[in-house]
């Protein structure tokens, strides 16, 4: 339950900021450096860098290190990962539930 | 399936939460039979192209259903729901996990706990599950692991036949 609500809220606050909001937004769009993502806000870079800190310890986004640069994205490939699983569960009771109006339907008629 | 029998499926990842509601063309007592007797889950409730093949089921608060899903090859895919709460006919609670052949549930593979209410609309029966994962890393796990082997391909060919499936 503990791991629960603190995954849970890991988050929701990350999502409570409109800073970390407007980050995700613009990752909606591409990839994009620390410098590109930190330019449009008034802020210091290692507030900044928190901010990215907790948009990656929620998953919503990964960052990868090239030299000097740092860049970010969206956790594209879990987000993929997520749809394919969700459409296997939809299948998968979109079928079963076919079945039973099936078997339903020949009760009815014994 | 009859064009207009009513059916929801709303996927909440952050929550970790799936809800399926479905109306069945039945009296509320036939529908919760379907749901709690061996003999009739195991003409359903595996998805098309695969068998289910019951082990043991006691239906009461404190027992188990432990059954098989069986693809065409025989590859065999054991799950085990723990009922925790039954109000015949509204609704019953359970606990979903994957096991072996004897039942004993893998710890360390995602388990979910199931809410499923009955109730009727007019004079059919609308069923709501609602699959809670036990956290959003559950959730995580069950997606990193993805359908296991034979059960994903059956799927895809179910995944070819839907179209077909609409059209008829």
């Amino acid at each position: 339950m503990a791991t629960r609500l603190d995954d849970l809220d890991a988050v929701f606050h990350a999502l409570a900021d409109p800073t970390r909001r407007a980050v995700l937004a613009r990752l909606g769009t591409g990839d994009a450096t620390i410098s590109e993502l930190a330019q449009p806000f008034h802020m210091a870079l290692p507030s900044f860098l928190k901010h990215i800190g907790v948009l990656e310890k929620s998953r919503l986004i990964v960052s990868r290190k090239n030299g000097r640069v740092r860049t970010c994205a969206l956790d594209r490939e879990s987000i993929i990962a997520a749809e394919r699983w969700f459409g296997e569960q939809h299948l998968l009771w979109q079928s079963r539930y076919s079945n039973l109006d099936a078997l339903l339907a020949s009760i009815k008629g014994e | 399936m009859q064009p207009d029998l009513r059916f929801e499926f709303v996927a909440n990842k952050a929550r970790g939460v799936l809800t399926v509601a479905r109306e069945f063309d039945a009296g509320r007592q036939l529908v919760w039979d379907c749901h709690t007797k061996r003999e009739l889950l195991d003409r359903w409730f595996a998805p098309k192209g695969l068998t289910t093949r019951t082990k043991h089921m006691d239906f009461r608060e404190g027992g188990y259903w432990h059954y098989a899903m069986i693809t065409p090859d025989g590859q065999q895919f054991w799950n085990r729901l723990d009922y925790l709460k039954i109000d015949p006919i509204d609704g019953y609670d359970a606990r979903d996990g994957f096991c072996d052949e004897v039942g004993r549930v893998n710890p360390d593979m995602p388990r979910s706990d199931w809410v499923v209410a009955f109730s009727d609309a007019s004079d059919r029966t609308l069923v709501t599950t609602v699959v809670q994962y036990a956290s959003p890393d559950d959730l995580q796990k069950a997606i990193d692991m993805g359908m296991e082997g034979g059960m994903a391909s059956t799927m895809e060919r179910l995944d070819e036949l839907l179209p077909l499936l609409a059209i008829g």
